[in-house]
């Protein structure tokens, strides 16, 4: 029972975990059809902005709030440059934004070699985050199940702004049906520009969230964007209900492999289970026609 | 086309007749004159100078780690030249970037050793950078100087190695966990070779000392998601866990370690892979207390290390830390230069003659070259993990440990060479 409870939320942990990485994707690419490969750094760019409010505020508790919604402002305005400048140049070829959001990435990983230095660095668990709480007999980590609250708020915010602002209609409605949308009076280059600020944003909240857990490099975002797009794509494309079903069915998937055979075979039998599924169900676990690649 | 070849290789040859030549000892000639003929040797001790190399990764995943040693073999230069070179040449090194790719390394050392002409190469750390250097050095009769610890089993005319092999740091380790009662283990590494021939050797060393492993378990390089693992760990209920994970992964399970409540005192974890400079970016409060196997600590309080440690913080700023692979690293050029001034010579074959029974007072302590197998000798130290992120001695072997690499000294052992 005990090995189940913590397993279960070592699953719905690491599903929270690729819920708040992929949620950014959700609108970039999901919505917009790019395919940025540079949303690692843009999360990069949050965990290293984690690492520095800790200098700027001694209170690690305080720095840890306080760098959630400086890293939101920074990675977005991070993803808005890279939007007017770069990518809106390509809408439509996919296959350039990857390679162009690609080049990106490698400069932005090495700006951050030469401002930080190439070893990782370590963002102190504030007071309130270290321990866990007993849950059953099982330890659950606090730095854990604030994760896991992140990742809910996120989601939750994210939704309001896409159902109940005009921001969402907007965004919507440039989705759905551009020309149209344009004709009825829209500025889509402005509301894809909010919306690449909003998904590159994301990233620098899913930053702080991982600098938390592991370590924060150079290399950081890397290790995280090829997770974050799976999620996507299994949850189907731009939706963020499914990415919401797919993050947490992957989590706990995970988990159980784990348990059962080692880390190594579970990231395979993981990738076994994608592949299968995406055979029976091309389009994601959530399906509604959009303009993106789907 | 063939004339050329052929014109090339003539210079190649007389280049070589009139500059190697120095190795007048008569045990070493025929071989010099072996590798003469073959046409590769084309080290020029003519002028003032003596070329060396540095293979380090100075970009890529691996710069973290091997720019460190970069730096520590850069000041071993600096003070050998300073002091008067050796053999009264100067030392003229020239640095290239392995850029941690193994076959990057192999290129690279093909290059310095053919068309830069060095008469050695230092460097190299992933055994996977080693394996892939092996055949150049051994193809090209020169050598490399490979100063980091590693998993054993190999032993190459044409390589020195100055870091531990597994009997001078794991064995010692699990001699030491035994020591203080351990009688159960849970094993952690990293899903490639130096982990998984290591935990080999620590479960036939656990098989005949009557030791248990409570789990085994693998992650890929690089990993951050230790969820599993640690709750894997916490309900094994071992006395301690042997950890042989490398690089960014430290961070990741130490952190989710803590956070499930682990601690030192609870359940030690012994590293084989974390050394000082790794600490800070682990962060402090996620391993403070944990226990790290090498052969040398920067609170070595001896005299050469004192001020090993102190030229080292001058030369490259304070917030600077020393580390084993690094010491090794300084270590191995002044083992080349007490072998080159024993030989009287630069040439592989020479160097390879004189190198049995060389010794340096290292700031590890004394170190002494084994000719037989080219490892060398050196003392085994657990340190613990202090409150300013260096690590202190708890146990130490005493005296330098011989280097058995293929572990034929012990009886567990048996069999582990040849699988």
């Amino acid at each position: 029972m005990e090995t189940l409870i913590s397993q279960v939320f070592a699953g719905l942990s690491v599903g929270s975990i690729l819920l708040l990485i992929a949620l950014g994707l959700v609108l970039t690419f999901g919505q917009m059809g790019v395919i940025n490969m540079a949303q690692g750094e843009f999360i990069m760019a949050g965990a290293y902005t984690a690492y520095v409010m800790q200098f700027v505020f001694t209170n690690p508790g305080v720095s840890l709030l306080i760098s959630l919604p400086v890293a939101f402002a920074l990675a977005g305005l991070l993803g808005v440059v890279l939007e007017a400048t770069l990518l809106r140049r390509m809408y439509d070829r996919p296959l350039d934004t990857l390679l162009v959001t690609w080049g990106v990435a490698l400069i932005l990983q090495q700006v951050a070699r030469d401002v930080f230095g190439a070893p990782n660095v370590d963002v102190p668990a504030p007071s309130f985050l270290s321990g866990s709480v007993s849950f059953f007999g099982v330890a659950l980590p606090l730095s854990r199940l604030f994760i896991l609250a992140l990742s809910l708020a996120a989601v939750i915010g994210l939704t309001l702004v896409l159902v109940r602002t005009s921001l969402g209609r907007r965004i919507r409605a440039t989705v759905q049906n551009r020309p149209l949308a344009e004709t009825s009076g829209i500025s889509t280059r402005s509301t894809d520009r909010m919306t690449f600020f909003l998904g590159s944003g994301l990233a620098g909240i899913a930053g702080v969230a991982l600098s938390q857990v592991g370590s924060i490099g150079p290399t950081l975002g890397t290790n995280y964007v090829i997770d974050a797009f799976l999620v996507v794509v299994v949850g189907g494309i731009g939706q963020i209900k499914g990415a919401v079903i797919a993050a947490f069915a992957l989590g706990l998937l995970r988990a159980g492999f784990e348990y059962e055979t080692s880390a190594s075979i579970a990231k395979v039998l993981v990738f076994v289970a994608i592949v299968i599924f995406l055979q029976v169900r091309p389009q994601g676990i959530v399906n509604v026609r959009t303009r993106s690649l789907a | 086309m063939a004339v050329a070849t052929l014109l090339t290789a003539g210079l190649a040859l007389t280049a070589c007749g009139s500059k190697v030549g120095e190795s007048a000892s008569s045990g070493s000639a025929g071989a010099t004159v072996a590798a003469t003929s073959a046409g590769k040797s084309c080290v020029d001790t003519s002028g003032s100078t003596v070329k060396i190399g540095f293979l380090n990764s100075l970009s890529g995943t691996m710069a973290i780690s091997e720019k460190t040693v970069h730096d520590s073999l850069q000041m071993a230069a600096d003070e050998i030249n300073a002091a008067g070179g050796v053999n009264g040449k100067q030392l003229d090194v020239i640095s290239e970037d392995g850029a941690s790719e193994p076959t990057t390394f192999a290129e690279k050392a093909q290059k310095l050793i053919q068309a830069d002409c060095v008469a050695a190469v230092f460097g190299g750390w992933t055994s996977a950078s080693r394996k892939a250097m092996l055949p150049v050095f051994e193809g090209n009769n020169s050598l490399l100087f490979y100063p980091v610890q590693y998993e054993g089993l190999e032993a190459s005319k044409n390589i020195f190695y100055t870091g531990a092999t597994t009997n001078q740091q794991i064995v010692p380790a699990l001699d030491y966990l035994k020591e203080m009662g351990v009688k159960s283990l849970f094993l952690v590494g990293s899903d490639y070779v130096f982990p998984r021939t290591a935990n080999k050797i620590i479960k036939a060393y656990a098989a005949a000392n009557g030791m248990e492993i409570k789990g085994e378990e693998y992650t890929p390089l690089g990993d951050t998601e230790f969820s599993t693992i640690v709750n894997k760990v916490q309900s094994a209920d071992a006395d301690a866990v042997f950890n042989t994970l490398n690089g960014d992964s430290n961070v990741a399970f130490f952190k989710q370690y803590k956070s499930v409540g682990l601690t030192p005192e609870s359940m030690p974890v012994v590293s084989v892979s974390i050394a000082e400079e790794e600490v800070g970016g682990i962060g402090l409060d996620n391993v403070q207390g944990q226990l790290a196997a090498w052969n040398y600590f920067e609170t070595i309080d001896t005299p050469t290390n004192k001020k090993f440690v102190e030229a080292f913080k001058a030369k490259y700023g304070q917030d600077r830390v020393t580390s084993d692979p690094m010491e090794a690293a300084y270590t191995s050029l002044y083992l080349w230069k007490a072998m080159a001034e024993k030989a009287k010579a630069f040439d592989t074959a020479s160097i390879q003659g004189a190198a049995d029974g060389v010794t340096f007072d290292a700031p590890e302590g004394t170190v002494t070259v084994d000719g037989e197998n080219h490892h060398i000798s050196k003392t085994a130290l657990i340190g613990k993990i202090g409150p300013d992120g260096l690590l202190y001695t708890e146990w130490s072997s005493g005296q330098p440990i011989e280097p058995d690499p293929f572990l034929t000294g012990y009886p567990w052992a048996q069999g582990l060479a040849s699988n």
